[in-house]
């Protein structure tokens, strides 16, 4: 369960930019994360309003954006959506290099 | 007015809500009540930060770091054990280990004559790069040496959390199925050296090396796989020969 560890960062990146973007509190967090990182959206969800109680983003909104898996294939070039790692080209079979899906990002936040 | 729909706007009456999904229709409510900031800020920069930090010490010290994974029980106290037996003192090593709760695996390590400093992570599932620092400065890891990491027994959380290691190195016994390359990818994807432990108990269960080695491969082709007993011995000079070019090519 590091989706609990994962929102404490979260918890302390946004302590950190009320103070050099000045805002005291936050509505709404939307996250960016990758279908081949190994985080579990609905973890995510579960704990947030647990882990944002008593902070700047108490109550605040959670949104989560995820981004398919994309991998490009190094010897034929073309790319391919992949739902798990391990995945090979769909069009020759070969070892994929993972493009897209690995990201686990704070997007955007709307503060007041 | 909304600057994705114009609803809002005075030529428009008609609420978007109408037309458009709920979601589109809280996001636009919300902005006229906030400030929207781009952040892109990846969620780990906090321990990117500070495995960098990391990093640039061992540099500086001409520390090797290696970040030991695997499950629960697959053998890695042992194989530091027994690693630090077979090195005999070539040059020196320091262990930091982790774990929820005890200092059984320090008391392992130390019983060597090696120091070596227990991390209880508590609730936590694994090493961060923050406990690690501290850790160094506690321990006093000599310049010129091993630090080995033995992270928390998971083959989930550790394997997005870099602590500055040059290595990871995950460990996995023939008493585990020969599929958790595949059932566990993050791991095996983030790890760069495998170490097939307990071949001793082959003959004993029904584990497939070839079929583990090519699942380990399908996930992560340039993986370097060491098939070793920790108790027996059988192969383990693969292993400390690997450790011992890899501390020259430091010096």
């Amino acid at each position: 369960m590091h989706e609990l560890s994962l929102l404490e960062n979260v918890r302390e990146i946004l302590e950190d930019h009320a103070q050099s973007q000045k805002f005291s509190k936050v509505s709404r967090v939307t996250l960016e994360i990758g279908k081949l990182s190994c985080i579990e959206p609905e973890a995510l969800r579960f704990g947030f309003d647990v882990v944002m109680k008593g902070s700047l983003a108490e109550g605040a909104e959670l949104i989560i954006t995820e981004l398919n898996g994309l991998g490009r294939c190094q010897q034929c070039g073309q790319n391919t959506v992949m739902e798990v790692l391990y995945d090979p080209c769909s069009h020759c079979g070969r070892p994929l290099t993972v493009v897209q899906g690995m990201e686990m990002k704070i997007k955007d936040l709307v503060v007041i | 007015m909304c600057g994705i729909c114009g609803c809002g706007s005075p030529e428009q009456k008609q609420s978007h809500k109408f037309v458009f999904k709920r979601e589109h229709h809280h996001h636009h409510d919300e902005l006229d009540t906030g400030r929207l900031i781009q952040l892109e800020q990846d969620l780990l920069s906090k321990n990117n930060t500070y495995a960098t930090q990391n990093r640039e010490y061992f540099k500086q010290h001409n520390i090797f770091v290696l970040n030991l994974v695997s499950s629960p029980g697959a053998g890695k106290t042992t194989l530091l054990v027994e690693t630090i037996k077979a090195l005999n003192g070539q040059f020196p090593i320091a262990v930091i280990e982790g774990d929820q709760q005890t200092e059984h695996d320090a008391d392992r390590i130390r019983a060597t004559g090696t120091p070596a400093l227990q991390i209880n992570t508590g609730r936590a599932c694994h090493l961060e790069a923050l406990g690690i620092g501290q850790a160094l400065i506690e321990l006093g890891v000599k310049d010129n040496s091993l630090l080995a990491i033995e992270n928390v027994g998971n083959l989930v959380c550790p394997s997005s959390f870099d602590l500055g290691e040059a290595h990871k190195v995950v460990v996995l016994s023939v008493t585990e199925g020969d599929d958790k390359p595949l059932k566990y990818p993050d791991m095996f994807y983030a790890a760069d050296v495998m170490l097939i432990n307990k071949t001793d108990l082959l003959p004993y269960v029904d584990f497939d090396v070839e079929r583990c080695i090519g699942y380990a491969k399908q996930v992560n082709p340039e993986i370097q796989i060491i098939c070793l007993s920790s108790t027996k011995g059988d192969n383990f000079s693969a292993w400390t020969d690997w450790l011992s070019e890899q501390m020259q090519l430091l010096s």
